[in-house]
């Protein structure tokens, strides 16, 4: 299966960006299906940790506020050209996916 | 044959001046329409015009410049590139039909095919590759159709809007003559056209939205609305088609939308794509 | 949260005072456990949420604090947010919406290598103000901006 992760970390003046967007519905369990009227079941990822190298960097603890198809960016320092970066999800219903790219 | 190309170009050269004469012929009306716009929007520069309200509008420029930092395409955009590439049973792929799809094609679409004596749109050229290699044909409007076009417009990125109407090919102009008639019909309950949100009213708001310029409609297409992708799934659903975007704006003034690849719609882009030629494609554009 | 205080400095480490104060985050590390913050995301106001998250919901407001969010969002459903903290030490961020029923959308734990700078979309479901903080060195630093919703139009 495709990844869920399309992520960019750029590497300036020793300052380290990376962006990540990330597919998923993230839903809120509020929503009701139009056709049978029930609530669509809350699904939405929870946390995403971003790692550098091995080393965590960043925790986000998410809601279902976040919007579908998430976005992220945090910045680092002491990060490298070449070295990896990290970026892992899980949801509520216990999915989840990593990517790791190295730094341009 | 030359006698009848200097009367023609006579018969254009007396009534120059007035925009929407009788005699006038695309190349006017394409002078007449930049210079309306740029008239009522000074300062903009031509090629802005194709970023639509975000060349007007500061605040929401801010927005999608945010947005810009990391568009929330780029997941569907890698689908679309995936099936321009993916082989069909029979070992093609649709990049086959499209053999200089790298170096930027979008900017020749939709264009009049002579032979066959209508417009083509990159949408049904891509649906047509698809039958003629024994595939079934993407639905329209949306999802991998709507990505794969998306991936060639992103790959025509910067390069000028080129639709030609074929001189000396009254059934080409008649096509062109459709669609302008099309766009400055008012249809529907509401009795608006086309041009009255978006050559009369552009720049001002119909309730809390805010009306685009016509001039650059098209260079950005298909779109990645976030009305869209609120109300799908998975990372297609924000990707729409002229056609689809068409059907929405006949719907919102109570008109019966046509279909897509419709005479109406592709005679309508026929129209509406040259009214940009000369600006810049920027495909797939993020918007409201 | 005052009482608990008074009483730690007292010297008088009452059972009940000390859980209050540990519950609080106020002895604890910050990370005990790696846990999704519930009641933080399901507390119904910002101040709420913010002794949840944050340990509590004092914070001073600080220009070093920075919210870039649209004027008008173009939909409540993606509004881009960006917080940039010019502090030393930002080792913990959130971003709330004031008037959702949740306020909290989100929040993030900050090593020493990382900046204080978050960036994501959040959903809003009508004009807000949209309230950041910053925890660097015990102290939460905060900043407030206005996002309009609008129900839309035509195009909308």
């Amino acid at each position: 299966m495709a990844s869920t992760i399309k992520m960019r970390a750029t590497e300036r003046n020793g300052v380290v960006v990376v962006k990540a967007l990330m597919s998923h519905p993230m839903e809120t369990g509020q929503r009701k299906d139009k056709k049978t009227g029930k609530k669509i079941p809350a699904h939405y990822i929870t946390e995403v940790v971003g790692e550098h190298e091995g080393k965590r960097v960043m925790t986000a603890y998410w809601g279902p506020a976040i919007s579908k198809n998430p976005y992220i960016s945090f910045k680092f320092k002491g990060g490298k050209k070449g070295e990896k970066v990290r970026l892992s999800w899980k949801d509520n219903k216990g999915q989840s996916d990593s990517m790791e790219v190295a730094i341009r | 044959m030359k006698s009848k190309t200097i009367i023609l170009a006579a018969a254009v050269g007396l009534v120059a001046g007035a925009p929407l004469a009788a005699q006038a012929g695309p190349k006017e009306d394409l002078k007449a329409f930049r210079e309306y716009f740029m008239k009522r929007f000074p300062g903009v520069p031509l090629d802005e015009f194709a970023n639509g309200v975000y060349a007007i509008d500061a605040g929401m420029r801010s927005e999608w410049e945010q947005m810009e930092e990391f568009p929330p395409y780029e997941l569907g955009l890698d689908v679309g590139k995936a099936e321009f590439y993916k082989k069909f049973k029979n070992g093609k792929s649709i990049a086959d039909c499209f053999p200089n799809a790298e170096k930027g094609i979008k900017q020749n679409y939709p264009y009049w095919d002579p032979k066959r004596k209508e417009v083509v749109t990159l949408e049904l050229a891509i649906n047509e590759c698809r039958k003629a290699n024994g595939e079934k044909p993407y639905k329209w409007k949306t999802g991998k159709l709507a990505a794969v076009s998306a991936y060639i417009g992103y790959l025509s990125r910067g390069k000028r809007i080129n639709v030609v109407v074929p001189e000396n090919d009254p059934d080409a102009l008649a096509w062109y003559e459709r669609g302008k008639r099309f766009f400055y019909a008012k249809r529907g309950q509401l009795n608006f056209s086309c041009a009255d949100c978006h050559v009369v009213n552009a720049g001002r708001r119909i309730r809390a939205n805010l009306l685009s310029p016509a001039l650059g409609h098209l260079t950005h297409f298909p779109v990645y609305r976030k009305k869209w992708e609120a109300k799908g799934t998975g990372p297609l659903a924000g990707f729409g088609t002229p056609h689809r975007r068409y059907g929405g704006c006949n719907k919102q003034v109570r008109a019966k939308p046509f279909k897509a690849q419709s005479v109406e719609y592709r005679s309508l882009e026929y129209f509406h794509t040259y009214m940009s030629n000369g600006l810049p494609v920027n495909a797939p554009g993020v918007r409201q | 949260m005052t009482v608990a205080r008074r009483t730690f400095l007292k010297g008088t480490l009452a059972v009940g005072a000390v859980g209050v104060a540990v519950g609080a985050g106020l002895l604890a590390p910050r990370r005990v456990l790696a846990a999704w913050p519930k009641s933080a995301f399901e507390a119904k106001s910002v101040q709420d949420a913010l002794k949840a998250v944050v340990g509590t919901d004092l914070t001073e407001a600080s220009g070093k604090v920075k919210v870039k969010a649209p004027d008008i969002a173009e939909n409540g459903a993606v509004v881009p947010v960006t917080v940039t903290a010019s502090i030393d030490g930002v080792d913990a961020m959130a971003i709330f919406v004031e008037k959702n029923p949740q306020p909290l959308t989100s929040s993030y734990e900050l090593s020493p290598a990382a900046l204080g700078f978050v960036s994501t979309r959040i959903k809003m479901g009508k004009t807000s103000d949209v309230i950041a903080v910053a925890k660097a060195g015990g102290k939460v630093y905060s900043a407030r901006k206005e996002v309009k919703v609008t129900i839309g139009g035509c195009g909308g």
